[in-house]
This record gives structure tokens, C-alpha cells and sequence, in this order.
């Protein structure tokens, strides 16, 4: 108990004293975990709302595929990216500029987008298949094209899409088995929120450590405010 | 006065099973038709053929001239010159004055102030219209769901049952609502109801569908009162089992 106050009041020294090497740490995980959502928002939308209003052979293979992603350890996702990239993996020995190096953010970056695509079109496939399916027919019957019924879809099932939004971000800014396998939880190259918390905590330092765990909460936090806003929004909409 | 519609050969399957099969059909602009039949007679399913919203399985349908088959799918351009009121409209979660602009809005049109409101008090929803549409009740949301396909002022519009279990008041305001389009803008009617009193108020000719197969085709008046065919006798007393 003693333990946890201690930490407690050194966390609070931390986040309100401005500490560099937190703001480094903060801002390199929001740098990843931000373009690693970004790139799993734009691929899997269009692949949820593809999956969830077209049919095409295999597509039942293609959806059974997508919600096995969903449940991806992510530490088994670090060691797949891991082999792939090693130097001696079918990746890493190709020695390709544009392929990602081991320990580095970008690495990372692949990692968290293996994670969070599933979860953003998985979710967004059911958002959509949640949509009144009368209401396609009835928009086609309006004169809608292919692509102005999808987004009318998406935009009636908006709150489902943006919580896959959220569901991704949630899901790689808090996983710690990918990023320290590809990122090495390197000071100052590869340390993010999640590896620095581990090491802290290993290291006895429980007021870093706990402080880094309360701005990983304040982000979580405020990722959950945008979703209620949103959806409140279309409420009144 | 000449057709807007013609089918040849028209079949629409699901695997084995035939769902409408018209060998002959033609309607013609400005007029209102109305298509009677017991339920899973194919009414429905050529609607949707007639809105360009499913291909029919063989035969060609052509519209102003213009082909539409299961190899020749309809243009965009076509396919906004027709619409269709459903039976359960489902509405958008948006306003009411929204949902009556969505099909200008997908055209890429603002829409006449004027005009949308004209048309929204036609159908007795001006008080409403900032109104989110998903609060209505079923005899409002019909009456958006018309006022959505008048605003696009169509050649051919089709309806779909579209006062099935509205009250008096409402059946009253939409079938003013269709008798009106059509004298002022001759727009032609596709009516397809269970309501024979309703085809018999509206509609100039009467096709009766069975087991998706047109029957007969008639004159309002001889359909109701000298039908051909002893089924559509049977069909209008009321004595038909199906």
C-alpha cells in the first residue's frame, strides 16, 4: 500500500512537472499507434463495408479470416512481424529500403496495423450488416450509385464504424507483446507507453511506471469521450 | 398514347423455383396501373424489375426504348428516371426535411425551397419537418417516403402496398397524393395493393398476377365488372382459396 501512495504522489509529480523523456515517450506512442490506426481505418473500413455488403466467392473464408484477426495474440502478431523482418527472415533478406527494419518505430508501426485491421473491419462488418437491409434497396430506389449506397450505409451505421475505430486504437495503444518484440524497447527510439511501463515496473520505478499507466488511461479515456460524442451526435441528428 | 414499359419473355428464378414469369406486358405512359394478386404472386418482384433493381433472370424489359435485361444492366441515368415507395419504409436517421431531399441530394441538386415545402405540406409533414425522421409513426413515415419520390417528380413511379395498415386519414392523403401526380404530371403509376376498393378508386387498367403469372389485364371498370378469365372472378369475390 505504502508502495502504491509512494507512486501515486511521484506520478503526479511526473505528469504535472513536464518530464521530457515522458512527453518523448507519450509522443512516440501516439506516433505510432496514431499511423498504424490510420492506415487500419483506411484499409478496413472499405474492407468491412466490402465484406459486409458485397458476396463473392470465398467471402465466407475472407470473414472467418477476419475474425481470427480480431483474436490475435498480439504478441504472437510480434513474433510473426519479428521472423518476417529478421535479417534472415523472407522480408528482412530481401534488404528492400521501403521494408521496415527490426527496432525501429516503423517496425512497430506494421505490427499494430496486423493487430488493429482486423478489429476495425471486423467491427465495421457488422456495423454494417446491422443496417436495416431494406434501407439499401430503398436508397439504390432513390437513385443512389454503388458507391453513394455504401457510404449512406456507413454513415447510418456510423456509431458501430467509429467504435471499430476505437476498438483499434484501444487495441494496439495498450498492447505491450508486439511493440517489445519488433521495437526492442529501445530509450528513446522504440520506448512507448506500454514497454516503459514493463520496464519501470521491473525496475522498482513505480511512479514513472504508474505515471506512464494514468496517461495511458487519460488517452484511453479520452478516445472513449470521442466515441460518446459522436454517438451523441447522431442521436440528434 | 404510347408505352413507357414493354417486357418480352420476362423470367426472374431462385434456383429452381420460377417467381415471375410474363410473357407480354405493356404500360403506358401516363397511366396508373394497378397490379392485384395474393400474396407471393410476383407483384413485388416486378416492381423491382421495373425499378432496374434486379435483373430478370431471362426476357428484356425496355424502358422509353431504352433495353434492360440480365446482360445489359441499367444506367444510373435510367435508373433515376423511376422510383418506388416500399411498403415499410425505413428511413434515415436524419431529419424529415433530410430524407425528402436525399434523392435530390444523391442527383447532386440543392432542390427548390418552395417546391420541398410545397410537396411537404402536400402530404401534410410541413409542421414536421425538422422533425427526426425515426420518431415518426408508420402512417408519417409512409407519407415521407412519398413525399422523398415526389420531390424527384419521376417518369414512372412505383408503389409497393403503400398504404398496407394505415389508418383512413393517411390512405386518404397518400392515394390524393398519387391521384394528383399523375393528372398534373402524368407521371405513370405502377400501383401494386391488396386493396381492390384502392385499385378500383385509382387506377385506369388492373393486371391480376398468379403464381407469377399474369392472368389478365383490363380496363379498371371491365376488370371489376366483366373479367375474362373465371380466376380474376373468382379473384374480385373474394372467392379465390390461395
Amino acid at each position: 500500500m505504502a508502495n502504491f501512495l509512494e507512486g501515486f504522489h511521484q506520478s503526479l509529480q511526473l505528469l504535472l512537472g513536464g518530464d521530457s523523456q515522458l512527453a518523448a515517450i507519450v509522443l512516440l506512442s501516439l506516433r505510432v499507434s496514431g499511423i498504424a490506426l490510420a492506415i487500419s481505418t483506411a484499409i478496413g473500413i472499405p474492407l468491412g463495408a466490402l465484406l459486409g455488403l458485397t458476396r463473392f466467392y470465398g467471402r465466407p473464408l475472407a470473414v472467418a479470416l477476419v475474425y481470427t484477426g480480431m483474436a490475435f495474440p498480439p504478441v504472437v502478431v510480434g513474433l510473426f512481424v519479428y521472423l518476417l523482418l529478421s535479417r534472415s527472415g523472407p522480408l528482412g533478406a530481401l534488404a528492400l529500403g521501403w521494408i521496415p527494419r527490426l527496432f525501429t518505430p516503423e517496425a512497430m508501426i506494421l505490427a499494430q496495423v496486423i493487430i488493429a485491421l482486423p478489429l476495425v473491419a471486423g467491427f465495421t462488418l457488422a456495423a454494417v450488416q446491422g443496417v436495416d437491409p431494406a434501407l439499401r434497396l430503398q436508397i439504390q430506389a432513390l437513385g443512389a450509385s454503388r458507391w453513394q449506397t455504401t457510404g449512406a450505409i456507413l454513415e447510418e451505421a456510423r456509431v458501430g464504424v467509429v467504435a471499430a475505430v476505437v476498438a483499434g486504437f484501444g487495441g494496439i495503444i495498450s498492447e505491450v507483446g508486439a511493440v517489445m518484440l519488433v521495437g526492442g524497447n529501445i530509450a528513446g527510439q522504440t520506448r512507448v507507453l506500454t514497454t516503459a511501463i514493463v520496464l519501470e515496473t521491473n525496475k522498482g520505478n513505480f511512479g514513472l511506471a504508474l505515471a506512464l499507466g494514468g496517461v495511458l488511461l487519460g488517452i484511453a479515456f479520452a478516445a472513449n469521450l470521442l466515441i460518446l460524442r459522436l454517438e451523441g451526435r447522431s442521436f440528434h441528428s | 398514347m404510347t408505352d413507357l414499359y414493354t417486357l418480352q419473355g420476362i423470367t426472374v428464378r431462385y434456383g429452381a423455383r420460377t417467381v415471375l414469369a410474363v410473357d407480354k406486358l405493356a404500360i403506358r405512359r401516363g397511366e396508373i396501373l394497378s397490379v392485384v394478386g395474393p400474396s407471393g404472386a410476383g407483384k413485388s418482384t416486378l416492381l423491382r424489375l421495373l425499378n432496374f433493381l434486379h435483373p430478370p433472370t431471362s426476357g428484356e424489359i425496355h424502358f422509353d426504348g431504352i433495353p434492360f435485361s440480365a446482360d445489359r444492366a441499367a444506367t444510373l441515368e435510367m435508373r433515376r428516371r423511376v422510383t418506388t415507395v416500399f411498403q415499410h419504409p425505413v428511413l434515415l436517421r436524419r431529419s424529415v426535411e433530410a430524407n425528402v431531399t436525399y434523392g435530390l441530394r444523391l442527383r447532386g441538386q440543392r432542390g427548390d425551397a418552395e417546391a420541398l415545402h410545397a410537396t411537404l405540406a402536400s402530404v401534410g409533414l410541413a409542421e414536421l419537418a425538422q422533425q427526426p425522421a425515426r420518431t415518426l409513426s408508420g402512417g408519417e413515415a409512409q407519407r415521407v417516403a412519398l413525399a422523398r419520390a415526389l420531390v424527384l417528380r419521376p417518369e414512372a413511379l412505383l408503389l409497393d402496398e403503400p398504404t398496407a395498415n394505415l389508418d383512413p386519414y393517411n390512405v386518404g392523403l397518400i392515394e390524393q397524393n398519387i391521384a394528383r401526380l399523375n393528372q398534373e404530371q402524368q407521371t405513370t403509376i405502377v400501383l401494386v395493393t391488396h386493396n381492390l376498393h384502392q385499385a378500383r378508386r385509382l387506377a385506369h387498367r388492373v393486371l391480376f398476377l398468379l403464381d407469377g403469372h399474369p392472368v389478365e389485364t383490363a380496363v379498371t371498370q371491365t376488370f371489376f365488372e366483366f373479367p375474362h378469365d373465371p380466376r380474376t372472378g373468382a379473384f374480385v369475390r373474394g372467392d379465390m382459396v390461395y
